[in-house]
């Protein structure tokens, strides 16, 4: 197991590698030069003359050899340096980490809402299957599927507002500071997002569960004389987890940087938000330390699901 | 325990005299899907004594496990159903009984082990939890009692190393000790009735030997009855009391297994006795089958089911189904004609042929091998591909240096069980894989590393057919594409129309209808696609075939119709087989010569009579021993040793002669050298040190 876990930390490596390198210079190759779009941007273009730009090109670092900027850039970002935003000036990792706490606290409420939601529900869905408990249940998840999240956002906002006159607060506050704040603002948004996370992964559940019980141990449990709850408890459910945690996985590094829209509606300041600012002021070193860090999130993630795959598949461990 | 104790008050004075432990009375079982019903048991009755084993018969659909599940009332829910009848156990009917009454009689009064081993455990639970959990919902057992008692169980099912394997999961078992690990999961109650539904289809013959006696063992030891599932004769006559030969969801006869094998009462009982090919009886021109299909059970046709494919059939079997009646003192059958059978026997019913032909001897061209095999080595390496650390790369040595010859018009029978390379064998001589060494002379031309032009050739010449006809046939595609494909890519035949004419003509030569052509795969059944893949290999018309287990996924009474095909067709086009399978009475039939092999490795080589007759390896005895004869009376008089253990695995092979692990005449000497192949006696190979 201890071999397993260094094994898969150790390929982690090369994949986060080939990530830097992918990132760093395929942006080379996007059309728009940062310091035009900036300087242009701001002054109409009219009185900018060619040298202020290659001054600022050189300021940034532009003017080297795309080789020597990697380099410099890589060496940074190993020690925790991304630079400074091409547009705003700041550290990097500053502009995100501002934000960072915001969008993960909604990920991970959005990713306990669907799991708490999804696990009941699909496996319910999938024993009573074609009963009514069944159709209701398929039709919150079919409606789940339907429904945008940022519509679902608009209509939270409007019902709270008509119902109780009231709106969640605009301004984001700590965990740790003032919980109650804190979640009086986040419950919203990790609601209107966790309703489509755990209709994705109650389907998933239901479909798996189902695939499950048709299987010849599922027989062997019965014929054992085992309880129908504990057929599905305990040998039906932990078999039926394998591709779930997969999906649910996969949404959830998703959901850091992927928000863009809802964030919008609720007024949030997160990754998702600062993602898109980045890409059309063309903040180059901006957007190579978000891409690196959702695909760190990937990463990581993925490793946290191999590890979820070997704690409940012993063949996976022992191989 | 005793089970009176818990018998509701009006049953419970009969249960106590009733001398039998199960009585299924007109069991009627229904599946509706979508399609219609489908009518899977219609009147099925038999009984089981305390301690007996009762053989249930038939071919794939017949119904026989079907109604095994309505017994456990596990039918698949909401499709299946029980519509009519009665199951008495001890005196109750199980029918009747609510869910929480039946879940008690599961895995404590009544166990069932079933046929896959490899998918019945679950993956994700130890060995230990799933023998004890039965002990801890029926017996109330402590944990520590019931891990004590889950020991002893492994122990009793011959386990070796039962602490330390208790706390393993089931990937990391064999298949023949996952059954051990099923049969330690029925037996942990000490239940009063084990169904098991085919319990050894899926495994090897020597481990099939293991597994039956250890159930017959414990079975007549412990006093449990034993209903057996299956649609191998040899094993109901090796180990069944009593036996029930099913057809098309109704009982065709009933009676002493000795009995029913000595003197058939119905001529389909007659019919798949004939038409299984036997290792203790010369080998007739060609076997005698059962003709068609069986009937579609969502719209069977009225009277016998049987009489359509039924040589002895009258206007009175279609008129009504005949019932299941007394022919003789303990013998029933469900024919019309069934006291003149009894009378003047099959023969006299016109059911088989007097005298059978003696085999034709077929025109083999001995001057000069068609294919030449010489120290043929295929090794595959495991574990590659991306590693971060080292040493984890290691070798399967497939087919480790075997050498033979085929001659042209002969057929080469090439046997062992499974993992012992017979599959890679016959894909490295059609190139599939590449040979690591050694070489392949085929037509005088080295093949072994042909290109181009010249392998494309040589592919033409050398075709196969494969195992299942299931899924060795692309379904998006109609037999008539199928087989038109080889033909269009190497442009044996002009256009579309001169295509079809010659798909007709194949349809025609492989016992298919030319209109078969417009039809898909999944339309036809296991023997029509078995056939359509024979068509397909013809379309080439090749001078050697390679057949990988072409009958091994068909029905017995289908399996004799495609052997004779194959000789037609072998006779007709002077084609040369290799015969790759596992069926030793099989191989028996249609080789000329026979090759058994073991881990890689070629044990014996020699003609097909002489290698039935005096076995000189003590594996190919072995293995001939763990076939049980389709006839009691044979059986009951037969010495055979059982072989223990596994089959080494492939990545770790036992050093020195392959074998010696399970040879009953290993000393110390065979586990330095490999023995090489040597002619023991004219024409006869072996590879061993002690013959």
């Amino acid at each position: 197991m201890l071999r397993f876990i260094l094994h898969r930390t150790l390929l982690m490596v090369p994949t986060l590698l080939g990530v830097a390198v992918l990132v760093f210079f395929m942006l080379r190759l996007m059309p728009g030069d940062p310091v035009a779009t900036m300087l242009l941007g701001d002054a109409g273009g009219a009185n900018i003359s060619k040298e202020i730009i290659e001054a600022e090109r050189a300021r940034l670092g532009l003017d080297q050899p795309l080789y020597v900027q990697f380099f410099k850039w890589f060496w940074g970002a190993l020690q925790g340096d991304f630079g400074f935003s091409m547009w705003t000036g700041q550290p990097v990792s500053y502009e995100i980490a501002i934000r960072l706490e915001l969008s993960l606290q909604v990920a991970v409420m959005a990713t306990m809402l669907a799991v708490l939601l999804a696990l009941p529900l699909g496996t319910l869905s999938a024993i009573f299957k074609d009963t009514w408990i069944d159709q209701v249940i398929r039709m919150f998840s079919i409606a789940g599927l339907a429904v945008p999240s940022f519509w679902l956002g608009m209509i939270i906002i409007l019902l709270l507002l008509s119902v109780f006159s009231w709106i969640p607060p605009l301004t984001f506050t700590s965990f740790v500071e003032d919980p109650w704040e804190n979640l009086s603002q986040l419950i919203w948004p990790a609601l209107a997002v966790g309703y489509r996370y755990s209709a994705v992964s109650t389907r998933m559940m239901r479909s798996s569960i189902l695939e499950v019980l048709q299987e010849d141990y599922i027989r062997t449990a019965r014929a054992k004389g085992v309880r129908e709850r504990l057929v599905v408890a305990r040998h039906a459910m932990r078999n039926a987890l394998l591709p779930v945690v997969t999906v649910i996985g996969l949404e959830f590094a998703f959901l850091i940087g992927g928000l863009v829209v809802t964030e919008q509606v609720f007024n949030l300041n997160g990754i998702g938000k600062l993602f898109v600012q980045a890409v059309a002021r063309s903040d180059f070193t901006m957007i190579q330390a978000l891409v690196l860090l959702v695909s760190v999130f990937f990463v990581l993630i993925n490793f946290v699901i191999d590890m979820l795959y070997a704690f409940l598949d012993p063949r996976i461990r022992y191989h | 325990m005793d089970q009176l104790t818990a018998l509701g008050g009006a049953q419970a004075p009969a249960a106590s005299h009733s001398p039998w432990l199960l009585e299924v009375e007109d069991l009627h079982v229904h599946f509706v899907t979508t399609r219609g019903v489908v009518r899977a048991v219609e009147g099925i009755s038999y009984k089981v004594k305390p301690g007996e084993t009762v053989a249930l018969v038939g071919e794939s659909g017949c119904g026989k496990s079907v109604s095994s599940l309505a017994i456990m009332r596990l039918l698949a829910k909401p499709a299946g159903r029980v519509v009519a009848g009665r199951i008495l156990f001890q005196g109750r009917n199980l029918l009747e009984l609510s869910e929480d009454e039946m879940r008690e009689i599961r895995g404590r009064d009544i166990a069932m082990i079933f046929q896959e081993p490899m998918t019945s455990l679950n993956p994700v639970l130890t060995i230990g939890f799933q023998i004890m959990e039965p002990l801890l919902i029926h017996l109330g057992m402590t944990e520590e009692q019931a891990r004590a008692r889950a020991m002893d169980l492994l122990k009793m099912v011959g386990m070796p190393d039962p602490e330390r394997r208790l706390d393993q999961y089931p990937h990391q078992f064999s298949g023949g000790m996952r059954q051990r690990v099923m049969i330690a999961i029925a037996l942990s109650c000490n239940p009063r009735l084990i169904i098991a539904d085919e319990p050894t289809t899926a495994l090897d013959v020597t481990i099939q030997a293991q597994i039956l006696k250890l159930m017959k063992d414990l079975s007549r030891d412990l006093g449990i009855a034993l209903v057996m599932i299956t649609h191998n004769l040899g094993i109901v006559a090796r180990y069944a009391d009593r036996v029930n030969v099913m057809y098309a969801a109704r009982l065709a006869e009933q009676g002493a297994a000795a009995a029913v094998f000595a003197k058939p009462l119905h001529p389909y009982t007659a019919g798949l006795l004939r038409s299984v090919p036997r290792l203790d009886q010369p080998r007739g021109a060609r076997l005698e089958t059962i003709e068609g299909l069986p009937p579609n059970l969502l719209d069977p046709q009225p009277g016998c089911r049987f009489a359509p494919r039924c040589p002895a059939q009258r206007d009175a079997c279609v008129a009504a189904p005949p019932p299941l009646a007394e022919v003789e003192p303990h013998r029933y059958s469900a024919c019309v004609r069934a006291k003149e059978m009894a009378r003047v026997g099959p023969t006299g019913l016109g059911l088989q042929s007097a005298n059978p032909q003696p085999p034709v001897p077929k025109r083999l061209d001995k001057a000069r091998p068609l294919m030449k095999v010489d120290d043929l080595k295929t090794y595959f390496e495991v574990g590659a591909g991306f590693q971060v650390f080292k040493n984890t790369r290691s070798e399967v040595r497939a087919v480790d240096g075997i050498s033979f010859e085929v001659f042209r018009g002969e057929t080469v029978g090439l046997v062992g069980e499974s993992g012992c390379g017979k599959t890679t064998v016959g894909r490295t001589l059609l190139r599939l894989e590449e040979a690591t060494g050694g070489e392949m002379v085929f037509e005088g031309a080295n093949v072994t590393r042909a290109g181009g032009q010249q392998l494309k050739d040589y592919r033409r010449k050398i075709q196969v057919i494969f195992q299942d006809p299931y899924s060795s046939l692309n379904p998006r595609m109609t037999v008539g594409e199928i087989i038109a494909e080889p033909m269009r890519v190497y442009r044996l035949v002009p256009d579309a129309k001169a295509a079809r004419d010659r798909v007709a003509e194949l349809l025609t030569q492989v016992g298919l209808f030319e209109y078969m052509a417009e039809r898909y795969p999944h339309e036809l059944s296991g023997g029509q696609r078995q056939r359509v893949g024979i068509a397909r290999a013809l379309a080439m018309e090749p001078s050697f075939i390679v057949c990988d287990e072409p009958v091994s996924a068909l029905d017995v009474s289908i399996q004799a119709q495609i052997i004779n095909l194959l000789e037609a067709l072998q006779e007709k086009y002077r084609l040369t087989f290799l015969f790759i399978a596992h069926d030793l009475a099989v191989v028996r039939h249609i080789s000329n010569r026979v090759i058994v092999m073991y881990l890689g490795r070629v044990m014996e080589i020699a003609d097909r009579d002489t290698l039935y007759a005096e076995p000189l390896h003590p594996y190919t005895r072995a293995l001939l021993d763990a076939v049980p004869i389709p006839d009691p009376a044979l059986e009951a008089k037969r010495e055979y040793r059982v072989l223990g253990g596994e089959v080494p695995s492939p990545l770790n092979p036992p050093r020195g002669c392959v074998f010696h692990t399970r040879c009953p005449l290993a000393g110390d000497e065979c586990k330095m050298a490999i023995p090489g192949l040597r002619e023991v006696r004219p024409r006869h190979f072996a590879a061993c040190i002690k013959i």
